[in-house]
């Protein structure tokens, strides 16, 4: 299992423009990242970056002994605003695809479905969930196949006072059980964190 | 190849929802049959003479028309980084979605092209080779096909860059399956168009789906 990701001096520009350069963040077992920053600063783009869909023009992302696809391919969640699920399949369709891609089974899909508050929806078409509600089954995946890291750009947003303390709730499980977290954020989550500010100093 | 499958799986889904299928197939047949003699005349011996070249180039264009979406929906709505994130390679990923787009569409059109040629009264000899051109032709269009929509991935007018990318990519095999058509329509000898038109499905199958990687790749970062 993964223990520590390092990212190392690494710098990203967006077309011209250089959104940070000499970033140096390690994260350990059971850690969590919150990443602040004004709009635009660069917390998405960081975030895609140690997905490794973003090319960053100098530094890199050490998951300890792994090698970088390995360790992305089976240790890495990434949930972000544009949630990959197409509209004109029902939620269950699309959360059993999703679960089983990232290595889980029907079974734990329906648990997290069940964990998420989810169970009543699956029947629904994509398109007739609401902006939280879609968000919820875009995290289910997360709960549904462990992977150790999960990289996420404002998970709470849409979702509403209850389902984020159930959120919250999750998020403190995958810590305890040596799960690591890299958050984009604007408001603070309920769960301890060191906090990142991108474009800017690192404190704590 | 778990993980190969479950994604053939949606892909095939996704294409045969959003309309493609046996009756896309035969509408799409239906549709050259009816509209053919009114352009070019009704007389039969004509009509039997370009039967089975206008059976071959319907399957040729009828491939062109799903084309745009094959990546850009997933790279719009980010199921492409999902994609990426998974446990089969980007190659992989593609060649699942071609495969997907030949069953869905290009499979279902090379299985109702003999119907359209005997309704436009081609000899019924040519039938198997035209199945079999058909169906391997229709595999290469869709791996070069899925070619063009990832290179066209993230610009705007996508789907007529995708035309231009594929359409010369697209002669070739027409050449061949057509050349082989035609020869045994007049008694000649056949099989070098077919294996030739087989050679160039084989190299399309092989070698598009690196290219579509790199593509998809360039596009996500």
């Amino acid at each position: 299992m993964l223990r520590t990701v390092l990212i190392q001096d690494l710098a990203i520009s967006r077309g011209e423009r250089r959104l940070f350069s000499d970033l140096t963040l390690a994260l350990r077992a059971g850690e969590a990242v919150a990443l602040t920053g004004r709009n635009g600063a660069g917390k998405t783009s960081l975030l895609r970056a140690v997905a490794g869909l973003l090319r960053p023009d100098a530094g890199r992302v050490i998951f300890e002994d792994l090698e970088a696809e390995t360790a992305r391919a089976e240790h890495l969640h990434m949930v972000g605003h544009h949630d990959g699920l197409k509209s004109n399949r029902s939620a269950w369709e699309e959360l059993r695809f999703q679960t089983l891609w990232s290595g889980g089974s029907p079974a734990t899909a329906r648990q997290a479905a069940e964990r998420l508050d989810l169970v009543r929806l699956l029947d629904l078409e994509v398109r007739r969930l609401s902006a939280g509600q879609r968000r919820r089954l875009a995290l289910a995946r997360l709960v549904a196949s462990p992977r150790t890291l999960w990289l996420l750009d404002e998970p709470m947003a849409p979702l509403d006072a209850a389902h984020r303390q159930t959120f919250g709730a999750l998020m403190a499980e995958h810590l305890v059980s040596g799960g690591m977290i890299l958050a984009a954020v604007h408001d603070p989550l309920p769960i301890p964190t060191r906090t990142a500010r991108i474009g800017g100093e690192i404190s704590g | 190849m778990k993980a190969f499958l479950i994604l053939l799986q949606r892909e095939l889904a996704l294409a045969w929802g959003k309309g493609g299928g046996p009756l896309l197939a035969l509408a799409f047949y239906a549709g050259v049959v009816t509209l053919l003699p009114m352009a070019a005349g009704r007389a039969p011996e004509k009509l039997a003479a370009v039967a089975p070249g206008i059976a071959w180039l319907a399957l040729a264009l009828a491939a062109l028309l799903s084309l745009e979406r094959l990546f850009e929906r997933d790279f719009e709505d980010g199921a492409l980084d999902l994609l990426t994130l998974g446990p089969a390679s980007l190659e992989a990923v593609a060649v699942a979605k071609c495969l997907a787009q030949w069953l869905a569409s290009g499979a279902p059109l090379a299985l109702a092209a003999p119907i359209a040629a005997l309704a436009l009264g081609a000899d019924p000899k040519i039938i198997p080779l035209l199945v079999l051109c058909g169906l391997f032709g229709g595999l290469a269009f869709a791996f070069l096909g899925g070619l063009g929509a990832s290179l066209a991935l993230g610009s705007r007018r996508g789907g007529l860059l995708v035309a231009v990318i594929v359409l010369p990519l697209y002669v070739p095999p027409v050449i061949f399956g057509a050349g082989a058509l035609d020869a045994l329509n007049s008694g000649l000898a056949w099989t070098p168009g077919l294996y030739l038109m087989l050679a160039y499905c084989a190299a399309a199958v092989a070698l598009s789906p690196l290219a579509m990687a790199a593509a998809c790749r360039n596009a996500l970062d």
